[in-house]
């Protein structure tokens, strides 16, 4: 959620063209303006929010039909016409999540007047109990497994003595975390004078809400910005003790001896990074053939062997976890797996806990969706590109936009924010549509996983479909300077392109601070920029981001580069 | 100097064509005899320009295993990079050549592909009658360790012990195992059993609710290793030996090596004794001809002695509790080829010397011949190790992790002695010494053991009852 994308209001259709980006067109941006759109980063650094922000050129990608967009931000006001005495606010938010906090300071920034509901803590998932407290956990749980490393540490000429851990100091330490980042984003909404109202919002009708008891106030435009919740198979008994999802587990009141966990994506990966680290076994239950479905293949293949093989998990995949009993009476925890194809009892295992991470359901009850007859899809709002609800009929519900988990695009805190700004940017009058494949995805083991746009076959498909050909580069951590200095040598950085004109359709890299590596390709493909131009770009020696710098070179364009005279200036 | 970091990663450079050229899979070159045409050697393929050898990171198939065109068969690692390799052709991996760990230089054959699989038995053949000449691969510089090079002794020693464990921890049996049907292990016990090549099956864990834990596996493969530090010496000067070269360690030497790191975690101390056997040596010599063996008749005199000495036959493995033994199990050390294996003759308090001395023949037979069971090396209470037959007259035992008490026994020899009535005189004598866990046997429980057990071997009429 603290990726920060850069994205061009320029005009457009120099997109189309393929040699003809950045440089070219680097004149339009006039006076780019500077928008930090995530409070956190805000408050971190110490600015005071009311007046005096430092704006930054933000991320969202306005629609590549070609339509010319004012560069200039009005940041003065309602200019839109609409009577402001009809409504208590220009904007309603409903849920003070990531997506919700970064809606809401775009739209102050905009001058709208507005107002966001939580019916529980502000920070939503992701502060509270999600990305921020995890990575508390992985912090720690990488520095436990670089200290338990004998051979690592030895490589290094360092000798340490046995690390041991104390599970309430890990478990505060995420705790905290979660509470300064909750008490930075509440504080940076209330400075830049957003209504923070208290009590669960639900839509009563058209451009009408209502919060708390009875309390019903009304609103130019809505967004409804309610998030998900652990999605719990059915079968499945959460006790909160021996069979939990990641909400209880962030709150790390266990280690147990040996904890399965349902679902290999993220949650699970990141989860049996830490658990392994503190002295856990791990078996992970997965119903698709394959372990971290969803990554890039190759990226998954080496990841296993890198983050699973070696350590004290094992795994049964092509299995459902149809039945899951918690311990009780001195009785494990009873897991019964059924084959996910033949739907036939397989084995049973019994282990001290489960830990559910079969992904995210919107948390989209109670939102008195019927009253602007919205029908949801598995509990997911229907949108359209522009986050703007549709009705049981297909037709778009005026004023109303849903972003987030609870649309299900893109279920990541930072994408929810993208959302939401690309949401204010329309209501403050500038048509924008955000590119999905532009928004970078991480995934915090050690060492990281990140990726942004296409995995290989899916570039291939489309590929095949559009009828241009596909390459891929690689490049080794194991050839970096930086990487070895640290031995952390393990690990690729791989880059799915189009060699006719060098377009960069995906980026995967395993290896150390991948995470924060793959802003340069995530940028790079929300600015259009082609590979024959970025990498002409220097990076500075010895530093982990040569690694892309070689996998830039790595490719083979036929096009050529379009701005070495500016390079060269 | 960036410019050194641009080494050009040529695998991973995707022509624009197809993946599959992307990657130089192995060569797989048709063999030139004719009649075992369909027998196709894999190569260790060159990854990079200046690749010239590579490692074998992980066999993404076993050996029997369908490949299809274009699967990933083996990692690989180069100088620069892991990469998956894979394969040209379909057929089945019959044979592979270099293990994991495995070093070959670029070019070499490191498994063989077979094109039907009854053509996997010629392969194997093939690799392990070795290196029929074909002109262009070096062999492999590594000896290629097919699994039938591992020594079955090392293999054998591995295999679980049902009986024997059943007798510590009958009580413990997994709930939910339906009578030991299913294997209830913990993910990390599983990956160890089949690094040690230890069978789950059988096996009673100690972990929560019987589950079968790491230390389990770790404790039943090193099993009858435990005691090689006093044999050592016998195995080292062997013929044949290379002298500079690098040996790794086998599987068993492996288990010992891990053993006696174990044993440094437990608080040893050691008290000698010193015992006269005429008594002893004139029993043996008149029922020698009944096929009592000297080992049986210390075996015997031990477990009448700890039969007194409870303590002295107990085993502490968590360092919060002690278990004191129900049986008296004693094992003896015997050095055979490769290593050296402690047989068990078990309840060698209740069986009568002659048994026990036909147990022993039987046992010994057994283990020169590799083909001990399980139950009958691993489950020793307290362990024997003599080296009197050296002419040793006396030395110190490491004592086997999970045992409470080792003691090693030095020749008997004729020695002056004083004694009471003011004469000196002759007397065959030997020296004991002890070493136990100070965690639960102290030194008044050696002391009055010893005590014990010298006026047994001293007077030694119970032995033969």
């Amino acid at each position: 959620m603290q990726s920060a994308m850069t994205l061009s209001f320029s005009q457009t259709s120099s997109f189309t063209r393929p040699n003809h980006v950045l440089g070219s067109t680097a004149s339009v941006f006039s006076t780019p303006k500077n928008l930090r759109f995530c409070g956190l980063r805000r408050e971190a650094f110490g600015f005071s929010p009311s007046n005096q922000l430092s704006f930054r050129s933000n991320q969202i990608r306005t629609q590549s039909s070609g339509l010319q967009v004012s560069a200039s931000a009005s940041s003065n006001g309602n200019g839109n016409g609409a009577p402001p005495k009809s409504f208590d606010y220009d904007l309603i938010i409903i849920g003070a999540g990531v997506g919700g906090h970064g809606a809401a300071l775009h739209a102050v920034e905009k001058g709208l007047k507005t107002a966001i509901i939580e019916g529980d803590v502000v920070g939503g998932t992701c502060v509270n109990r999600g990305c921020v407290p995890s990575k508390a956990l992985l912090a720690v749980s990488g520095r436990m497994r670089e200290l338990q490393n004998e051979h690592h540490m030895k490589s290094f000429g360092l000798q340490v003595s046995a690390a041991g851990y104390d599970r309430q100091g890990v478990a505060d330490h995420a705790n905290n975390l979660a509470t300064k980042i909750r008490n930075n984003l509440t504080n940076s909404m209330k400075a830049l004078g957003v209504d923070i109202l208290t009590g669960f919002g639900s839509v009563l009708g058209p451009q009408k809400v209502k919060y708390g008891k009875d309390n019903i106030i009304t609103a130019k435009n809505i967004i409804i910005a309610t998030g998900s919740v652990p999605f719990v198979p059915k079968g499945i008994e959460v006790d909160g003790k021996t069979v939990i999802t990641s909400d209880h587990a962030l709150k790390l009141e266990s280690v147990p001896d040996w904890i399965a966990i349902v679902g290999s994506g993220y949650i699970g990966l990141e989860f049996s990074d830490v658990y392994t680290a503190l002295g856990s076994e791990v078996t992970f239950i997965e119903a698709l053939d394959q372990l971290m479905p969803g990554f890039d293949p190759e990226i998954s293949k080496l990841a296993q062997r890198v983050l699973i093989n070696p350590r004290k998990i094992d795994y049964h995949t092509g299995v459902f976890a149809s039945k899951i009993t918690p311990a009780k009476d001195g009785k494990p925890v009873l897991i019964e797996l059924t084959d996910a194809k033949t739907k036939e009892p397989k084995d049973t295992l019994e282990v001290d806990a489960a830990l559910i991470a079969t992904g995210r359901a919107p948390f989209t009850n109670g939102l008195g969706l019927e009253n602007v007859n919205v029908v949801t899809q598995r509990g997911f709002i229907p949108v359209d590109e522009r986050m703007r609800v549709i009705d049981g009929n297909g037709t778009l519900v005026p004023n109303l936009y849903c972003i987030g988990d609870a649309n299900g695009k893109l279920m990541l805190a930072h994408a929810a924010s993208a959302q939401g700004i690309s949401v204010v940017e329309q209501v403050s009058g500038r048509d924008h549509v955000l590119n999905h494949l532009s928004i970078p995805a991480a995934c915090f083991t050690h060492p990281e996983i990140s990726m942004v746009g296409l995995t290989e076959p899916q570039a291939k498909e489309k590929g095949e479909k559009e009828g241009f050909k596909v390459s891929v580069a690689k490049t080794s951590f194991k050839a970096n300077t930086k990487a070895l200095a640290e031995n952390e040598g393990e690990g690729i950085a791989k880059m799915i392109y189009r060699p006719d004109n060098g377009e960069i359709l995906g980026v995967h890299i395993f290896g150390l601070h991948a995470a924060d590596l793959i802003h340069e390709a995530s940028n790079a493909i929300a600015l259009g920029t082609r590979i024959q131009d970025i990498k002409l770009a220097v990076h500075a020696h010895p530093t982990l981001s040569e690694v892309l710098d070689e996998l830039f070179k790595a490719a083979k364009v036929e096009g050529h580069a379009s701005t070495g005279q500016e390079m060269q200036r | 100097m960036s410019r050194l970091l641009q080494t050009p990663f040529l695998p991973s450079v995707s022509l624009p064509t197809k993946t599959r050229s992307s990657v130089p899979g192995f060569r797989v070159k048709p063999r030139t005899i004719p009649i075992q045409a369909k027998i196709r050697e894999i190569f260790m393929p060159a990854l990079s320009s200046t690749m010239t050898e590579g490692k074998i990171v992980s066999w993404v198939k076993s050996e029997g295993d369908k490949l299809n065109k274009g699967e990933s068969v083996v990692v690989v690692e180069s100088d620069k990079a892991d990469m998956d390799v894979e394969t040209f052709y379909d057929g089945y991996l019959a044979a592979i050549m270099v293990e994991e760990g495995g070093v070959a230089p670029v070019g070499s054959a490191i498994a063989l592909l077979a094109e039907t699989e009854d053509e996997i038995a010629d392969a194997k053949a093939k690799a392990s009658g070795g290196g029929d000449s074909k002109p262009p691969p070096p062999p492999p510089p590594a000896s290629p360790p097919t699994p039938a090079v591992e020594s079955p002794v090392a293999v054998e020693k591995k295999v679980a012990a049902p009986v024997s464990v059943k007798a510590v921890a009958a009580s413990s049996v997994h709930p939910a195992s339906e009578g030991g049907k299913r294997i209830v292990a913990s993910p990390y016990a599983k990956k160890l059993a089949k690094e040690l090549k230890v069978e789950l099956a059988g096996l009673v864990g100690s972990g929560p609710m019987g589950r079968i834990v790491a230390k389990d596996v770790e404790a039943v493969s090193a099993g009858g290793g435990v005691q090689a530090a006093v044999a050592v010496k016998e195995v080292a000067a062997a013929p044949g030996v290379e002298l500079g070269s690098v040996v790794p360690f086998t599987t068993m030497q492996g288990a010992v090596s891990r053993n006696m790191v174990e044993s440094l975690a437990v608080p040893t101390f050691r008290v000698g004794y010193t015992i006269t056997t005429d008594a002893l040596d004139a029993l043996y010599k008149k029922i020698k001809s009944k096929g009592v063996t000297m080992t049986a008749l210390l075996a015997k005199a031990t477990a009448l002695a700890l039969a007194k000495h409870p303590v002295v036959n107990s085993s502490c493995r968590d360092g919060n509790s002690f278990v004191y033994n129900s049986s008296i199990n004693v094992a003896v050390a015997v050095a055979i080829d490769g290593g050296l294996i402690t047989p068990v003759l078990q309840n060698a308090d209740k069986v009568d010397i002659y048994s026990l001395s036909r147990k022993w023949k039987e046992l010994v037979d057994k283990a020169r011949a590799k083909q001990l069971q399980p139950q009958e090396y691993n489950t020793g209470t307290f362990t024997l190790s003599n080296l009197g037959m050296f002419g040793v007259d006396r030395f110190d035992a490491i004592l086997p992790p999970g045992t409470g008490a080792i003691m090693a026994v030095g020749a008997s020899q004729p020695s002056t002695v004083a004694t009471k009535d003011g004469r000196i005189g002759m007397k065959n004598q030997m020296q004991v010494n002890v070493t136990a866990d100070h965690r639960v046997i102290y030194g008044a429980d050696l002391a009055q053991f010893l005590q014990t057990l010298a006026s047994i071997i001293e007077d030694p009429k119970d032995l033969t009852f």
